[in-house]
């Protein structure tokens, strides 16, 4: 009898700790997915960070690095000048990336770091319990902005993607969702180029990933995803914003 | 050994950094310790096929957490700051020592607090010693007193780093720092392959994968996590204890007590003293975590003078060593500015 799917083989067989209709799961998979494909398990360090990935070390059966909160991009950094041999994957939320870490990323891209970011954007601190993120929407509901995200108080919603465009030392920076099968593949593609350009030696690649948060939203998962579709991805358009390779080609 | 020079103290750490294996530095400059990113940088360039890499981080956050992720792969790595870098610095002195990584920090100490004066001071003893970081850990700190001793001091940080799994800290002052010093620079030693590092993060070919978390799992893997660190704690004050004891020969009445650059103070006083006929001896602590305690015992009855650039806080610790805390006498100096042999000499008499 011949599989037509498996369990990508990085995979450990523990449970995730993340919420029904989140998509830190489909994105976690897609990333095990390239590391069977890429043959990257062997020789790769994925470094997590503080937020609802905060355990993700368990679900992969490779070397990881639990970093501090905002710091991934540091220790990455770190990691990959010590051993530029290994693959080194810096993964992280918006409160991790936007707020506390503001200063790792945009010097890692300053640098020119040889490594891959991806950036999970669920407007919304998830596992704080649902307050309010660099990338919260204005008028958006959260525990620390009971009346909606006030641009007088709070201010605007970061655009990291476009942010990362921007820097020299950026050599690839898109932005995608996960919210349909065509989505995902999407999704999965950019993930793929950003790993395999990491491989080719070029600079920093960034995938930021619009990703639903059911329950810091207080949304069923459903239509946690139209949200992200109808509303989010109005706020954040989709779609590559820089991808300097290309032109080399 | 290697040759004989005539070097500043940040210069001369610095090269017996290098010689003893770590290539991998980042750093943010701060005086008094900015000569050694300088110096780094130099190499760099200078000196390629050494494979020295130098990082100007953005911040002192950033640098020791670079440090870390650097040394969980195994290599040699440090950084070297002063006291508000390295009250940045104090979120990743935690995380290092409860993940085991080790990693080197060197800490030239001046004035505070606030933004405070760039010239010698000990007042980040407490920061140092006592862990200026959240949780239940303990750093290994070593306190040199002399050019020499800072670039000895500085090779041998890197082994206990590794040795013990645990971040070591180099603590010396803006005089040691930027004082020159005729030194007999160390040799060249050989790092350890980054493969036989427990735990280093090499890539999971042919073993188990390594995971460098300090994530807690519930209260039960918590207390047991934690119980292994003080066991690693424990180790390393039974084994790693360090002073230097001075004309204890002949029973004297009164002891000073004194770490880094005032402790040269302190010997010249004490031979003042001694010139008068006032039997002084001196205890100089090096490991200042793990506290020489064990300096202390049998003591009953003298009088023990600390001299710190403080408004006192190794003295404390004194207090605990003795068997009277009312034996134990304090002199210190805050600003930056140093007392002079002479100066010491009165208050060693204030205690006849």
């Amino acid at each position: 009898m011949k599989a037509i799917y498996e369990k990508p083989q990085v995979f450990t067989d523990a449970i995730t700790t993340y919420c029904g209709g989140c998509g830190h799961g489909i994105v976690g998979k897609l990333i095990a997915e390239l590391i069977d494909e890429l043959d990257l398990r062997e020789n790769g360090i994925l470094v997590w960070p503080i937020g609802c990935s905060c355990l993700s070390d368990r679900y992969y059966n490779m070397d990881a690095f639990m970093s501090l909160h905002g710091r991934a991009p540091a220790s990455a950094t770190g990691i990959k000048r010590a051993d530029p041999s290994k693959f080194v994957l810096c993964y992280q939320g918006d409160g991790d990336m936007v707020s506390e870490g503001m200063a790792e990323i945009m010097h890692a891209a300053i640098r020119s770091e040889k490594f891959t970011v991806i950036f999970i954007n669920n407007a919304i601190y998830g596992m704080t319990g649902g307050q309010m993120a660099p990338t919260t929407l204005e008028g958006q509901y959260a525990s620390t902005a009971p009346a909606g995200r006030k641009e007088l108080n709070s201010g605007y919603p970061v655009h990291m993607a476009e942010i990362m465009g921007m820097m020299p030392g950026v050599c690839y920076s898109e932005r995608v969702t996960i919210t349909s099968p065509g989505a995902v593949a999407k999704c999965k593609n950019a993930l793929r180029k950003g790993f395999q350009n990491q491989l080719d030696g070029k600079g920093l690649s960034f995938i930021e990933i619009l990703s639903p948060c059911p329950t810091g939203w207080k949304m069923a998962p459903l239509k946690a995803m139209e949200w992200v579709d109808e509303v989010v991805s109005k706020e954040y358009p989709l779609g590559l914003i820089k991808d300097t390779t290309k032109e080399e080609n | 050994m290697g040759e004989k020079v005539f070097m500043q103290g940040n210069q001369a750490m610095t090269e017996s950094a290098i010689r003893a294996g770590c290539k991998l530095f980042f750093g943010y400059p701060i005086t008094p310790s900015s000569e050694v990113p300088e110096y780094y940088a130099n190499v760099m360039e200078t000196r390629p096929e050494e494979g020295v890499m130098f990082i100007q981080a953005e911040t002192e956050v950033a640098a020791f957490n670079m440090v870390a992720g650097a040394c969980a792969t195994g290599h040699r790595a440090m950084t070297a700051t002063s006291g508000p870098g390295f009250d940045l610095g104090q979120e990743a002195m935690s995380f290092m020592s409860a993940g085991d990584i080790p990693a080197v920090i060197v800490e030239v100490q001046r004035p505070g607090p606030g933004d405070g004066e760039i010239l010698a001071a000990q007042g980040d003893y407490f920061s140092a010693v006592k862990g200026g970081g959240h949780g239940d850990y303990c750093n290994l700190v070593l306190a040199p007193y002399s050019v020499q001793e800072m670039c000895e001091l500085m090779q041998e940080s890197f082994d206990l780093a590794q040795k013990y799994c645990n971040p070591v800290v180099l603590l010396t002052d803006a005089t040691l720092a930027k004082m020159r010093e005729s030194v007999e620079l160390p040799g060249y030693k050989e790092a350890p392959d980054p493969k036989t590092v427990p735990n280093a993060l090499t890539g999971c070919k042919g073993r188990e994968p390594h995971k460098m978390a300090t994530c807690g799992d519930g209260a039960v893997q918590w207390e047991e996590f934690n119980a292994r660190l003080q066991e690693k704690y424990a180790r390393i004050a039974a084994n790693e204890v360090r002073y230097k004891e001075y004309n204890m020969d002949d029973d004297p009445d009164i002891i000073l007590v004194a770490y880094g650059s005032v402790a040269r103070v302190c010997e010249s006083a004490m031979k003042l003293a001694r010139e008068e006929g006032i039997k002084v001896g001196m205890i100089r602590p090096i490991s200042l975590w793990p506290f020489p305690d064990v300096a202390f015992e049998g003591k009953r009855g003298k009088k023990f003078l600390v001299v710190e650039l403080s408004a006192g806080q190794m003295v404390q610790d004194v207090k605990l060593a003795v068997d009277d805390k009312r034996d134990v006498h304090f002199f210190g100096k805050l600003g930056g500015t140093t007392p002079s042999p002479k100066v010491v000499l009165g208050e060693i008499k204030k205690l006849l």
